[in-house]
């Protein structure tokens, strides 16, 4: 499959393929070339059916009509779901949301920073030991994990007590915008500790040493030199966290209360107790459209930058 | 294979097409039923019902008598009912909506027209059950059990209060709490609440009331902790709030050797329900999905589900096997006087979208 | 797009060049190492404070979770008498199963065509595939519905079949958000492989087929299982998705789970969880085992936890 003409086809490359000269050689490209999307055509078809095909379905869906009933008309094609979009109440749900995923990459970046850099600094037979151990906990169930922050947080829970008992008197935890952010820092945590720990990991110490004899401070050679060159691993971290909270469903469901309605629970909403699919399939498009631009962007950036 | 871009969009565009031409003329043709003697079985019956709704021994007793499985799957709202339902396809046999569901799906061409005589045991039914608003007749669907949704309050701690609204949405009474309540996450339970408080009606379709019952359940956030349709009566019994709404058999249920916990039925006027056995159009064992109402419509079977889960029956029958300290008990079966002050919530079509954008923005 | 690989690829750079340096030299010195460490063992106190928590109450005799009522194995016991969650175990593993086995092989064609081959629409499909690893669950789980809801009406209406929504719609959805994280996952391992390995195979005559089985296949074989990990850890953690497109009989573990959380089963909820854990401390160490020493990687690659 692989043999004739590997083509090694950087993934990274942009522009147009070179032209292929003439004779046996652009014979055997076209025949790579074949092969290619002969190996590519199951995987294509899938994707096509399965997530292609849906998205079209939504965009569809996005421009009927609600029924009297709550059942969708595929009739008097409008765009008043995407006039929607615009509404006060809206935008403030997406303001929150966009506030919450940033808030929440924040505080991973914040302690899983120092954390990867310190699991890179233990003796290599540790840090496998180490590593595993930051996994173990997220290979529980997701529900399990948050639903156990429920009874943390209760007021009859070990930490209300404990600050009870401190003399911080009575502290409401549970069903606030606090629990909802603890709730995603801690699903989404090692999101952000597994890529930091990669490219800290791979990071040649020896640029940090140099900065140090040339006279840099152990917060200049970070700032100047360690910083800059993990940045990889915090791009891909904070984007692996920023996606998932944004569009956090389950997390805000268990911990949130009032005032902590995210996108997520919107959109579902919609689709229940509102029955208007034509509005909840708008959303879906508006969030998949923003996660896509803010994504593309946001790599766009990073790479300018270094 | 060079053109497989082009080739791709273009077999993408005619697939939805194809799929939404199939969408608009499809699933008219659906056949006759074919009709079912009393007590007739045609296949496993495949059960949709709400969480915790049946007594244990009733599945097995049925699959007993009649020699059939039962497969169950549950939900938690009438929405994430409807919601698997309209799109068609469900595949169950039985569900169990309550009265403004059964209404949209009868509308919705959803639910098979009943074969009344495939279950003698109708004849059981307490009269004002025969020819309910949301189902003239009871043409499609047979009323399971009913309620009230009221609130679950912590008397130890607050002792007797006034049965009211007030406990939630005034910032006299509600604010000055020693703790915080909970709502129901439900729209049309909790912008009701507020206009049966307001004694408005709780099916208004006009904008105005509905704006100044939001303004209370907005104001209400403040001592609000949760809005909770499934754990309210944990968060009652934890201490994590003192007043609850919710539904009377699930606290009576919860209450069961709890002290310091009392049901009522706010004054002002409160919603009652009543969630009936239905039978899906394209019902894959529609003979054995009318056994299962009519086993349920026994007189032991009636007596057993109230016993156990504290809602009161529609089952005339039933009520000479229930124990009388149930039937007595004015937070089960509510009294006359309260009855008359008891409304359905009824479907409001297009205005249906407004109590969800009212409620989210009231709650959020 | 194809910028997310690069995360599959640091994911996946780690394991076994440590030991080539020194990392003593440039450990932090004094206070700073001190504030480090004690920062991490303060984030492991983090990961760790409610598996402990929900371990220890797993054995509380009591039905409210706060109150410590004496230590218990009846809520253990209680599971054994609800048919309903070993039914729910083994509609999850079928669907993790068949869907994982779908996706691996699936994402792993994808990720080598889309490496090793130029052809057309190479970039479109390159953006495909991108797109279910941002959209949310929630916009993902709408869109499968309504598709379903169209092609059994299709098929309905076409052949007279009434299909019904059930594991073939939820081990399909599953394959629909893991064919990505597959391709993602395996394009990292080939990116970093030499193609020369592959040129070399084929100057000894070795044909497309053999090439491809006894070289380039073991070579990114670490990347395929660290892919075919990820794929079933997200099915296994499923909820969302999986509750939009069930159908009769298919609740699975999550969305049973699921279920009693917003019924309040407390503790029964702690057992299912502990025993839930066991299990999946089970795989890792199986896994691990396996893997021994050559591909660690792999299971740093399989990092669980959508939703």
């Amino acid at each position: 499959m692989v043999g004739v003409a590997p083509a090694p086809a950087p993934a990274r490359r942009r522009g147009p393929r070179p032209p292929a000269p003439p004779g046996p050689e652009r014979e055997a490209a076209r025949a790579a070339a074949r092969r290619g999307a002969l190996i590519g055509l199951p995987p294509l078809v899938t994707m096509v059916l399965l997530f292609a095909v849906p998205l079209g379905i939504v965009a569809v869906y996005s421009v009927a009509t609600r029924g009297r009933t709550g059942r969708t008309e595929l009739a008097d094609w409008n765009l008043d779901a995407y006039a929607r979009l615009l509404e006060p109440l809206v935008l403030e749900i997406a303001g929150r949301s966009l506030g919450y995923a940033a808030l929440t990459t924040l505080l991973c970046l914040a302690i899983g920073y120092p954390f990867a850099y310190w699991l890179t600094t233990r003796r290599p037979g540790v840090r496998a030991v180490l590593l595993v151990l930051v996994m173990l906990p997220f290979w529980s169930n997701f529900l399990v994990r948050t639903y156990a922050w429920r009874v943390l947080l209760g007021s009859d829970g070990p930490i209300v007590t404990a600050l009870a008992a401190v003399g911080l008197g009575e502290v409401r935890l549970l069903f606030t915008p606090f629990a909802v952010v603890l709730g995603l820092v801690y699903g989404y945590l090692p999101f952000m500790v597994l890529p930091l720990y990669s490219s800290l990991e791979r990071l040649d110490l020896r640029l940090v040493e140099a900065a140090r004899d040339l006279g840099a401070t152990g917060w200049e050679a970070f700032r100047r030199v360690t910083w800059p060159l993990s940045r990889p691993g915090v791009v891909a971290g904070s984007v692996l966290v920023f996606i998932p909270s944004f569009g956090a469903y389950v997390t805000p469901e268990l911990l949130g209360g009032s005032r902590t309605t995210l996108v997520g629970s919107f959109v579902v909403r919609q689709f229940l107790s509102a029955r208007d699919w034509p509005f909840g399939s708008a959303l879906s498009m508006a969030i998949l459209v923003v996660m896509l631009a803010a994504t593309v962007a946001y790599f766009r950036a990073q790479e300018r930058r270094s | 294979m060079r053109t497989l871009t082009h080739r791709g969009r273009a077999a993408a565009v005619l697939a939805v097409t194809a799929l939404l031409a199939a969408a608009c003329t499809g699933g008219e043709d659906e056949s006759a039923a074919a009709v079912c003697a009393p007590g007739e079985t045609d296949g496993d019956l495949l059960l949709y019902n709400w969480n915790d709704y049946v007594d244990p021994d009733l599945v097995p007793a049925f699959e007993a008598a009649y020699g059939v499985e039962v497969v169950e799957d549950y939900y938690t709202s009438n929405e994430e009912l409807l919601a698997r339902v309209s799109a068609g396809g469900a595949g169950y046999d039985v569900v169990v909506p309550s009265d403004y569901a059964v209404a949209i799906m009868v509308e919705e061409g959803t639910l098979l027209e009943l074969q009344h005589d495939a279950i003698p045991n109708l004849a059981n039914l307490r009269a004002d059950f025969t020819d309910p608003s949301y189902d003239p007749g009871n043409a499609h669907s047979v009323p399971y059990l009913w309620g009230t949704t009221g609130l679950g309050v912590n008397t130890a701690l607050l002792g007797d209060v006034e049965p009211s609204w007030a406990l939630v949405f005034d910032p006299e009474v509600a604010g000055a709490l020693p703790g915080r309540v909970s709502l129901l996450d439900d729209p049309r339970e909790v912008l009701g609440a507020a206009l049966h408080y307001l004694g408005l009606d709780p099916n208004t379709t006009s904008e105005e009331d509905l704006q100044r019952a939001a303004d209370l359940v907005a104001a209400a956030r403040d001592w609000t902790a949760a809005y909770d349709s499934g754990t309210y009566e944990d968060l009652l019994l934890s201490g994590e709030v003192v007043v609850a709404h919710g539904y009377s058999g699930n606290f009576l249920e919860a209450f069961d050797g709890a002290e310091g916990y009392a049901y009522v039925v706010p004054q002002e006027g409160a919603t009652v329900w009543t969630d009936a056995m239905a039978v899906l159009a394209d019902a894959p064992h529609p003979c054995t999905a009318h056994a299962f109402i009519d086993f349920v419509l026994t007189a032991e079977r009636g007596a057993a589900l109230t016993e156990y889960i504290y809602y009161p029956s529609p089952n005339a029958a039933a009520e000479a096997l229930i124990d009388p300290e149930i039937l007595d008990d004015p937070a089960v079966y509510p009294a006359p006087a309260t009855q008359e002050r008891l409304q359905f919530l009824r479907d409001t079509g297009e205005f249906e979208t407004r109590y969800t954008d009212l409620y989210v923005e009231a709650t959020s | 797009m194809s910028t997310v690989t690069g995360t599959g690829s640091t994911a996946r750079g780690a394991g076994r060049r440590g030991a080539r340096r020194e990392p003593e030299a440039v450990r932090p010195q004094g206070r700073a190492a001190r504030l480090l460490t004690g920062h991490g063992w303060l984030t492991f106190a983090f990961l760790y404070l409610p598996i402990l928590v929900l371990v220890a109450l797993s054995f509380n005799d009591n039905r409210f979770v706060g109150v410590w009522g004496g230590a218990t194995l009846r809520w253990y016991r209680e599971l054994g008498s609800e048919p309903a969650i070993f039914d729910a175990l083994r509609n999850s593993l079928v669907v993790a199963l068949v869907s994982t086995v779908l996706a691996t092989a699936l994402g792993t064609a994808a990720a080598i065509s889309l490496d090793r081959f130029r052809w057309r629409g190479r970039r479109a499909f390159d953006g495909l595939l991108f797109l279910p690893v941002i959209v949310p669950d929630v916009t993902l789980a709408v869109m499968l519905l309504l598709l379903f809801v169209q092609v059994l009406d299709l098929l309905a209406a076409v052949l007279g079949v009434r299909a019904t929504f059930g594991l073939g719609t939820i081990t399909l959805s599953h394959v629909a958000f893991n064919v990505a994280f597959v391709a993602v996952v395996v394009r990292a391992r080939l990116a970093r492989l030499d193609p020369r390995l592959e040129e070399a195979a084929a100057d000894l005559y070795a044909g497309p087929w053999r090439t491809f089985r006894h070289v380039t296949l073991p070579l990114i074989a670490p990347g395929v299982a660290g892919g075919a990990l990820l794929a079933l850890t997200l099915s296994l953690d499923d909820v969302v998705v999986t509750s939009f497109v069930a159908g009769p009989g298919s609740t699975t573990l999550p969305v049973y789970v699921f279920g009693l959380i917003r019924r309040g089963v407390t503790p029964l909820i702690n057992a299912v969880s502990v025993l839930m854990l066991a299990g999946s401390m089970l795989l890792v160490v199986v896994s691990l085992a396996l893997q021994g020493r050559r591909g660690g990687g792999a299971v740093r690659a399989a990092v669980p936890g959508r939703t």
